[in-house]
């Protein structure tokens, strides 16, 4: 696909009275991307997402989709659909009602738009429960209602705003791919709003994340993880040792504040001792917190590793942390 | 005993009030009609039995010359319902101003409660629930005598309407009209504010999402959820108007609807069996109503 832009923010201020939700935001988003905008609640992601969609007027700034600038323009004149948090489904109508909908407000005649909403349940698997009505249904089949019902009427770019965080983990994970299979198959741009970062890096391309109203760092899901611009990322996207200033200067020489990951802690062979605090096993990995001198460090090994299992709490171990393993941070 | 007994293996004492207590905790039909008895019993003796009382008046007459009411079973009264054109044009002419009344009500009463739900904030939707709620808490005489100041020949509505070139309908059906739909507004207005409640504004969002202009919306999403609401609103202003005898004679000038004439039957003509008959109709009218309301199927989501 032609790298065109789907999504152009430029300059999107967002004021609710005194509080900024949005502070001159700058977006570009790629035709047939998988872009999340990830970050903590009140970040002002869910307000981007709104103003893309036209639910909110944005106090400052301009919004393009394909060029064609929408910044004051109504829901139903803007060529995105919405995903809804908590789904939105029609009560008064059943499943495929509510999938016709769009087609019925763009007067699509009732034989085709039956076919066309009948298609789209069955591509979220849900054709056999095209007569119940919304509340006889579970919180993952109203989803994929919500999904099938955007999709209907084809969309350039779908929006959707942390549609999984109502479902429990297994029926999550199981949408996730089902997400990402959707979204390659349709080929449009997908626009995903998200607190969970696990979410956010399995089914991304590129990832925007929020802090207070602003952008802190967009990339692909490796960039952020191995390359995070600022002690906010670093956090926010996986598990970070950061040291600054005193730590930074007492454990490797250098003035400027880094990061580097747990697995990236080596444990036993060489370097400086430290005490065991808590040894915690997560399945895959045991999560050890070391005290060295004074410094707290957080390294992961690998369950299979034969000496990683012997270590207890309150025992000493060798710790390394390797120079080039070391990010550099703002 | 202490509280720990129980745990420690002991039985609790078997008191009168323990053994009742279990017997009513196993048997949930018992339970069920001892709780249901007294409100059964209150309804049963004062509002059917009077019910019953009207219905049978309605078959007695009055002796012409002592002017008591004597058992002499006929069916002359509920004839002349349909015979008599004074009976037959009031009846008409009460249903006109009923439906009018609810009509304009509803009108009026949708997009006070859309802006109470939807728009206002919360502070401003307290002070508009307030101003619904206060005319309730003032007599309804009061109420009715106010608006016969306004609608007079030197009220506030001929002072407003002159310059424009108009004139006060006065003490008239129409002024009646008006009067009925101000005390009845409230009414109305609630229980489509409580249906708007209910509907998420996120549902409105999704309806603008997929493509629908404000109106479709109003009419393919609002409108089939809260129309249980608005027939709620629509009964009360219905039934209301069918019964009201006093707003009719404060100002409606000589015009008689169904309610004073019942009242002129018991008062001054001293006909109990006839005003028994009379008072039959607005309840076959309103029977006729929820009937037809219950075929439409809008109160199966109630």
């Amino acid at each position: 696909m032609r790298s065109k832009l789907a999504i152009s923010i430029r300059n999107l201020t967002k004021k609710f009275g005194e509080f900024t939700a949005v502070d001159n935001l700058n977006l570009e988003i790629k035709s047939g991307e998988f872009f999340s905008m990830l970050g903590p609640s009140g970040s002002g992601k869910t307000t981007v997402l709104r103003m893309i969609a036209g639910f909110e007027l944005p106090t400052n700034g301009e919004i393009f989709l394909y060029d064609e600038e929408v910044t004051t323009k109504a829901p139903f004149d803007r060529d995105v659909n919405t995903v809804f948090q908590d789904y939105a489904l029609f009560p008064h109508l059943n499943v495929v009602e509510n999938v016709e909908y769009g087609l019925r407000v763009r007067k699509v005649g009732k034989a085709e738009r039956r076919i066309r909403a009948m298609a789209a349940l069955e591509k979220v698997h849900l054709a056999d429960f095209s007569e119940r009505k919304p509340s006889q249904l579970s919180g993952g089949q109203r989803q994929r209602v919500a999904l099938a019902r955007a999709i209907v009427v084809q969309p350039k770019i779908l929006l959707l705003d942390e549609p999984l965080g109502a479902l429990d983990l297994k029926l999550r994970e199981k949408m996730q791919i089902e997400l990402k299979e959707l979204q390659r198959e349709l080929g449009i741009t997908f626009i995903f709003v998200t607190h969970d970062q696990d979410e956010a890096l399995t089914l991304s391309d590129r990832i925007a994340i929020f802090n207070n109203g602003k952008i802190e760092q967009i990339g692909t899901p490796q960039d952020l993880y191995q390359r995070p611009a600022t002690e906010f990322v670093a956090r926010f996207v996986g598990t970070a040792n950061v040291f600054d200033g005193e730590a930074a200067q007492a454990l490797f020489g250098t003035s400027s504040k880094v990061m580097i990951r747990p697995e990236q802690v080596e444990l036993g062979s060489k370097g400086s001792q430290a005490t065991i605090v808590e040894t915690i096993y997560l399945g895959s990995t045991f999560r050890f917190i070391l005290d060295l001198n004074g410094h707290q460090i957080i390294a992961e090994v690998s369950a299979s590793d034969d000496q990683a299992k012997t270590y207890r709490r309150g025992a000493t171990v060798k710790v390394n942390m390797s120079k080039t393993d070391l990010v550099k941070l703002d | 005993m202490t509280k720990n007994s129980a745990v420690a293996g002991e039985d609790f004492p078997s008191t009168p009030a323990r053994r009742i207590s279990s017997y009513l905790y196993k048997n949930a039909k018992v339970r069920l009609r001892l709780l249901i008895a007294a409100p059964v019993f209150w309804l049963g003796l004062v509002y059917i039995a009077a019910l019953v009382m009207l219905l049978i008046t309605a078959f007695w007459t009055v002796d012409e010359f002592t002017g008591n009411t004597k058992v002499n079973w006929n069916i002359d009264n509920i004839v002349s319902l349909f015979t008599d054109p004074l009976y037959t044009k009031v009846t008409l002419r009460t249903i006109g101003i009923a439906l009018a009344v609810t009509v304009v009500d509803i009108l009026l009463a949708l997009p006070i409660a859309f802006f109470m739900s939807k728009v206002a904030g919360p502070k401003l939707r307290n002070i508009l629930a307030i101003s619904v709620l206060l005319p309730l808490w003032a007599s309804y005489l009061v109420k009715a005598y106010a608006w016969r100041s306004v609608l007079s020949n030197t009220g506030v509505l001929e002072w407003i309407l002159k310059p424009l070139g108009l004139q006060t309908p006065g003490y008239s059906l129409f002024g009646a009209a008006i009067t009925l739909g101000y005390m009845w507004l409230p009414y109305v207005i609630l229980p489509i504010y409580g249906g708007l409640e209910k509907v998420p504004s996120n549902l409105l969002e999704a309806s603008s999402d997929l493509g629908a202009k404000t109106f479709t919306t109003v009419r393919k999403v609002i409108f089939p959820i809260i129309l249980p609401s608005i027939i709620a609103g629509s009964i009360f202003a219905f039934s209301l108007t069918l019964g009201d005898y006093i707003t009719i004679n404060i100002v409606g000038g000589p015009n008689q609807m169904l309610g004073n004439l019942i009242y002129t039957n018991v008062g001054t003509a001293n006909n109990l069996p006839m005003a028994a008959a009379l008072a039959l109709i607005p309840i076959g009218i309103m029977f006729a109503y929820l009937g037809a309301v219950k075929r439409t199927g809008a109160l199966n989501n109630l």
